[in-house]
């Protein structure tokens, strides 16, 4: 191929390319998400109600709670962050996607690996090792597949037409070295026939967690939203030199957080998580004031639109993220530590930030490769306003509610019963929130739903037309 | 940046230092990890469980115990303590001045002041402490210098902090505590109480059972739920289960009718009486109360 015959690819081309990989990978994203919110409701109804399951083994807390967290993560954030950040890498190489067969078939391995795991875990099959919960059989599918879309990815980031490589490549490249490494390593050890002994197992379970929820989702989240970004508000990312800073810091620093203070491991370990956490506050607010920066005068008008979502999205990669490092501080960590402050800083990670910004891009995305528009465009608006309010509601009561049961717990002379009770208010109130999650969650399946079967309708009247077209007259033999 | 290489070297070096630091170091550091010692007694430990709180402690994980129960005791700190448990044939006014005036020595000066604010107004009750801080040389010290006037002291080793203060634990959980258990299930919410020794603080199996069945028939404000999916409501036949529940009215089953456990019930309770991390260790220091007296 020459270049210039490359340059005269369109990109409505590139976009087709995407269209059954990334409604895969979409698709199956939007109906775990549902789900898991689902589960999630339904494991928190145990604290509305104890013995509401005490004879249904199946949803009880501790098995509904981790399904629905690894719905959350395994189901949701990661094939829709794989399914854009296929569509990003095929725009910026300015090429069709490599391969496009692959991520199709990665993308149904990945969701029957979640359903296999979600099943596991509901009838008492954890591995007992939190975020890392999938046994062998499902977690084998999923680093499999994530094998495969990254083969694509990464050939479709070698055609690149221009040599030069975007700060999102960085972000976003990264994001798949270190999923693979840091997924292969845990299961590696943990998730076989001989773990090692003793509390290494929840050292290696905490570097997991960190790696997953706070770089990771950070490295996937704010490389999605530095390509969208410039080009919603049509100036370019300010800058990439900053960017490259961030970047930096933030694989360096990051990487050591995750090792909680008071942890009953050797000094040295919670020492140097602290100390990184510290660090790790530079990226992030360096890159939060980079996409601030970037969008800053652009005169976009978003009412619910994908920009709000990214919006959104980025803001509460700084909130959020100052929150989890805060959690490092040895002073704070003897009040937060084993409160719901931890559980509520998490799902903000998941919900408001990475959720968020997958969201957006999805609704970017989707029109451009079904070269079409949105079945339910104003769902898709209501969407955002469920999913902004909804996760405040959701995460805020469990912020403060985190902060009033830690100093509870902190006394010793107020009984255990007054520090649980006093979260309880605060549960009822979260769980609302989380309802309106769901029901923005539910704009997106149907729309993605709605779409998927507009299409297939549309082959199969295609084939039909072709079938019963009327021959022409030069084809018909004498 | 003109190719991915540079990125990819970039992204290499950080991942694989945190690789290293992270996973490789502890790997080295504690995944050889051995039983060690009980202080003064030279016990081993952890100790080993028994077969049934082995299978319970999968019990514990496949039901996700850990969820909302941790099993690590915090502790924010340890002080070396020495009071005074019998005057002899002192007084204690005679004695006030003979502690003051050892405050010469040159390992009491920098402690003088608390160890005489703690003497102020001590008219003989025992046993009276007399330091409460970091340094052992002192402990030692007194303890040797007020032997010697034939007044008996008891040096102790105390641990402080709120999940002490609890009742949750004497000491704080190290990682010596783990070596047996496999998956390590920490927790990181405290929905219900720690249960690093719950062995201790209900050793009975039948309580744990009946915890199980009807939390809320033993502890009044619980919310936890019910695990009445691990125990059978079985008919009474010519004789009831020898290990049928002993419930109070409120939670018993129908009439004719009686609660059993199931194995993993049975393994679970046992996994749980099996939690007694409350041995001193060289890292997590304590004088046991029952070995000072």
């Amino acid at each position: 191929m020459n270049p210039t015959e490359n340059k005269t690819i369109c990109s409505s081309e590139i976009d087709v390319s995407c269209r059954v990989p990334l409604l895969a990978l979409f698709g199956g994203a939007a109906l775990w998400l549902v789900l898991g919110l689902a589960l999630g409701i339904a494991a928190m109804l145990s604290f509305h109600k104890p013995d509401m399951f005490a004879d249904c083994p199946v949803l009880n807390y501790g098995h509904a709670q981790a399904a629905a967290n690894d719905l959350l993560l395994y189901g949701f954030v990661i094939p829709a962050a794989l399914g854009v950040i296929l569509w990003i890498f095929a725009r910026l190489s300015q090429s069709p996607l490599a391969l496009p067969i692959v991520p199709v078939v990665a993308a149904n391995l990945w969701h029957v690996g979640v359903l296999v795991g979600t099943i596991s875990i509901l009838l008492g099959y954890s591995t007992g090792h939190p975020w890392l919960e999938y046994p062998r059989g499902a977690s084998v599918l999923l680093f499999a597949a994530f094998m495969l879309v990254a083969v694509s990815a990464v050939a479709t980031m070698g055609f690149r037409l221009n040599r030069e490589l975007y700060p999102s490549h960085w972000f976003l490249f990264a994001a798949l070295l270190w999923f693979v490494w840091s997924y292969g390593t845990a299961n590696l050890f943990l998730v076989c026939n001989h773990p090692p002994r003793g509390v290494v197992q929840a050292v290696i379970d905490w570097w997991l967690t960190n790696n997953f929820l706070f770089v990771w989702l950070a490295l996937a989240g704010v490389g999605i939203a530095f390509y969208f970004l410039p080009k919603i508000a049509g100036k370019p990312l300010a800058s990439s030199g900053y960017a490259l800073f961030g970047f930096f810091t933030l694989v360096f620093f990051g990487a050591w957080v995750g090792i909680p203070s008071g942890a009953p491991v050797p000094a040295w370990l919670p020492t140097v998580s602290a100390f990184a956490a510290l660090l790790s506050i530079i990226p992030v607010f360096a890159l939060g004031i980079i996409a601030r920066k970037t969008v800053w005068g652009a005169n976009v008008t978003c009412f619910g639109g994908p920009f709000c979502f990214i919006r959104f999205g980025m803001l509460s990669f700084v909130a959020a993220n100052l929150l989890y490092l805060g959690e490092f501080c040895p002073r704070a960590s003897r009040v937060l530590d084993f409160t719901w402050f931890n559980v509520g800083v998490t799902q903000w990670q998941l919900l408001g930030f990475a959720g968020m910004i997958l969201c957006g891009a999805i609704y970017e995305i989707l029109p451009r490769v079904m070269n079409k528009e949105l079945p339910f465009t104003k769902l898709a608006k209501l969407n955002f306003f469920l999913f902004a309010g909804g996760t405040l509601l959701f995460v805020i009561p469990l912020l403060i509610g985190g902060v009033e049961q830690g100093m509870k717990l902190r006394d010793a002379a107020v009984p255990f019963a007054d520090a649980s009770a006093v979260a309880l208010k605060f549960l009822r109130i979260s769980t609302t929130g989380q309802l309106l999650v769901l029901l923005g969650a539910l704009c997106l399946l149907l729309n993605i739903l709605v779409m998927t079967i507009q299409w297939k309708l549309g082959l199969v009247k295609c084939v039909i037309a072709a079938v019963t077209a009327p021959l022409k007259t030069s084809e018909v033999k004498s | 940046m003109k190719n991915g290489f540079t990125v990819f070297v970039a992204a290499f070096v950080a991942f694989g230092a945190s690789w290293l630091g992270l996973v490789y170091g502890p790997l080295k550091q504690l995944g050889v990890a051995k039983e060690t010692t009980v202080l003064q007694l030279g016990d081993k430990w952890p100790v080993q469980r028994t077969g049934a709180a082995t299978l319970g402690l999968q019990v514990y994980r496949g039901n996700g115990c850990a969820a909302c129960h941790t099993e690590q005791v915090h502790q924010t700190g340890a002080a070396n303590v020495i009071s005074i448990t019998d005057l002899g044939s002192h007084k204690s006014s005679d004695l006030k001045d003979f502690i003051t005036s050892l405050m010469v020595v040159p390992e009491l000066m920098n402690c003088s002041n608390a160890i005489t604010g703690n003497l102020a107004g001590w008219n003989g009750e025992l046993p009276k402490v007399l330091y409460c801080g970091a340094q052992d040389t002192v402990v030692s010290l007194l303890g040797d210098k007020l032997k010697a006037v034939g007044v008996k002291t008891e040096p102790r080793v105390i641990t402080t902090g709120t999940d002490i203060a609890r009742g949750w634990g004497t000491r704080q959980s190290v990682a010596a505590d783990y070596l047996y258990d496999s998956p390590v299930q920490l927790g990181n919410l405290r929905a219900g109480p720690d249960l690093a020794t719950i062995g201790v603080r209900a050793p009975d199996l039948n309580w744990q059972l009946q915890h199980l069945y009807a939390p809320r028939s033993v502890v009044k404000d619980s919310t936890m739920p019910a695990f009445r999916y691990l125990f059978t409501v079985q008919k009474i036949g010519t004789l009831s289960a020898p290990d049928a529940l002993v419930l109070p009215k409120a939670f018993e089953p129908a009439d004719g009718y009686e609660v059993v456990p199931t194995p993993a019930a049975k393994e679970l309770a046992a996994y749980l009486v099996s939690l007694k991390n409350n041995a001193p260790l060289y890292e997590a220091p304590f004088t046991p109360i029952t070995a000072a007296k």
